[in-house]
């Protein structure tokens, strides 16, 4: 068919969370109009027709917003495209004839569950810590009632894109969950409605980041280019300016 | 105060003991950088002999020299245990190395700071060992009848030794590098990052770097080429 490319994929296979994993070689004809992770679904129907284990991958909207891609290609989270969930890149940008090496993103806190499948409930854990707004049941509140500045909605925004798929710790040398941890902090954090709860937010996340084992930021900068979504490290200085102000600062 | 000592063992807390004692550490370089321009003055030393008699004596100086050595051990601590926290929180490595626009200095902080200690423990045998504890074997110098220590000899001395040279140079080299990231990364860690000074930071970050260790390099070149 046209636009078809032989590759030799090689990925981590690891039984389980306590196995022992290693890469295993595969050879695969993908057609450049795929995705990554349709690539991988062409793999697996070659596996289970071979009578073999499929590779486990998360995935679920396909569309670059659920965070569920976990895999390191070639070294980066995500692969090698900006602003670029591994769902959303196409085969198109490999060659006839490459080599494409897949991993599962590596951090303590994101243990290997199977394969390319990572535990990243720590993440949900940190959410769970202090992300969120308490709202009064009831009526909904009118849209407009609260004014806020276009240009701090517009911030809140840029972190709220922040989809967790945890590529920020993949990346990190240290694992750090800072930009993650950072931009949830952010987004309810420059918004009236979140300011409310913004010194036990930015206490309880950081503690509960800190509980989960994830490492502590050198400045790198590594999350920020794997970032899919773009979200800056502008985030984790407003993070530890809240922070230090909520820890130093408060009753 | 067991609050005070949950913010200094939190992840943010750990790195703000690192940009404040860094930042000490930055400012220090600055004042021992201009102290050290006194051995460009052709004076046979004077100059370098008299200051350097004020900052072993001056009590003021002594106890932030104390503060100094304080902070290096600080910084050298704290480094240690965020080296080793970070490694067991990162676990194991990948299998392809990735390439992004990433410093390597950001990258080997805990390598570079390694090496400048050694330098540190180096000079201060060199310099601080020799005046404070073994002063006896030090040649004196007379000014207006007062005698005090010839550090500028023992400068001389040490500098103008080929390997030693090659020491200081390389011991330089390495600070440059730590600096390159440690400037910009303090302020960031600290929270002071501004759409309109953070390029202001990191420019000045970038150019202290260069201008601090070739300002130090420029004096034992100056001396092992001229004495």
């Amino acid at each position: 068919m046209s636009g078809d490319i032989n590759l030799t994929l090689k990925v981590w296979r690891q039984a389980g969370p306590k196995a022992k994993g290693k890469l295993e070689s595969y050879k695969v004809v993908a057609n450049e109009h795929m995705s990554f992770l349709e690539m991988l679904d062409v793999l697996n129907e070659q596996l289970i027709s071979e009578k073999q284990e499929p590779i486990t991958f998360e995935h679920d909207c396909r569309e670059g917003i659920c965070g569920s891609c976990s895999m390191v290609i070639n070294g980066q989270p995500h692969g090698p495209q900006t602003g670029t969930t591994a769902c959303q890149l196409h085969m198109r940008h490999y060659k006839d004839g490459e080599t494409i090496v897949v991993e599962p993103f590596r951090a303590t806190a994101f243990p290997v569950l199977k394969d390319l499948s990572v535990d990243r409930s720590a993440f949900d854990r940190v959410i769970q810590a202090g992300g969120y707004v308490s709202v009064n049941t009831g009526q909904a509140v009118d849209g407009n009632s609260i004014p806020i500045e276009k240009d701090l909605s517009l911030k809140a925004f840029d972190s709220a894109t922040c989809i967790g798929c945890g590529a920020c710790v993949a990346a990190c040398p240290n694992g750090s969950a800072m930009l993650f941890t950072s931009a949830k902090v952010s987004h309810l954090g420059l918004l009236p409605q979140g300011k409310v709860e913004g010194v036990s937010r930015v206490k309880g996340m950081v503690a509960q980041m800190d509980k989960e084992g994830f490492g502590m930021c050198s400045n790198i900068g590594a999350c920020e280019a794997e970032c899919p979504k773009e979200i800056s490290i502008d985030n984790i200085a407003r993070m530890n300016r809240e922070y230090t102000g909520a820890m130093l600062g408060s009753e | 105060m067991g609050w005070l000592l949950n913010f200094f063992t939190s992840s943010i807390g750990r790195k703000i003991i690192m940009s404040l004692t860094g930042i000490f550490l930055i400012l220090f370089l600055t004042v021992h950088l201009i102290g050290n321009l006194q051995l460009l003055i052709d004076d046979e030393g004077k100059a370098f002999n008299i200051y350097s008699d004020f900052m072993g004596n001056n009590t003021l100086i002594q106890i932030i020299s104390k503060g100094n050595f304080f902070f290096i051990i600080l910084h050298t601590i704290q480094g240690i245990l965020l080296y080793f926290k970070n490694k067991s929180a990162k676990g194991s490595k990948y299998a392809v190395s990735p390439k992004n626009k990433t410093t390597w200095a950001s990258k080997n902080m805990a390598l570079l700071g390694t090496l400048v200690l050694a330098f540190i423990l180096m000079h201060l045998g060199h310099f601080f060992y020799q005046f404070k504890f073994n002063a006896a074997a030090q040649a004196m110098a007379s000014y207006d009848g007062v005698q005090i220590i010839d550090s500028y000899a023992r400068v001389v001395e040490v500098l103008t030794d080929p390997i030693w040279l090659a020491c200081y140079l390389l011991g330089l080299a390495v600070l440059a590098f730590h600096l390159s990231h440690g400037f910009g990364s303090a302020f960031q860690s600290l929270g002071l990052n501004h759409k309109k000074y953070t390029p202001i930071i990191n420019f000045v970050g970038k150019a202290y770097s260069i201008l601090i260790p070739l300002g130090f390099a420029i004096i034992p070149l100056y001396l092992f080429f001229t004495k």
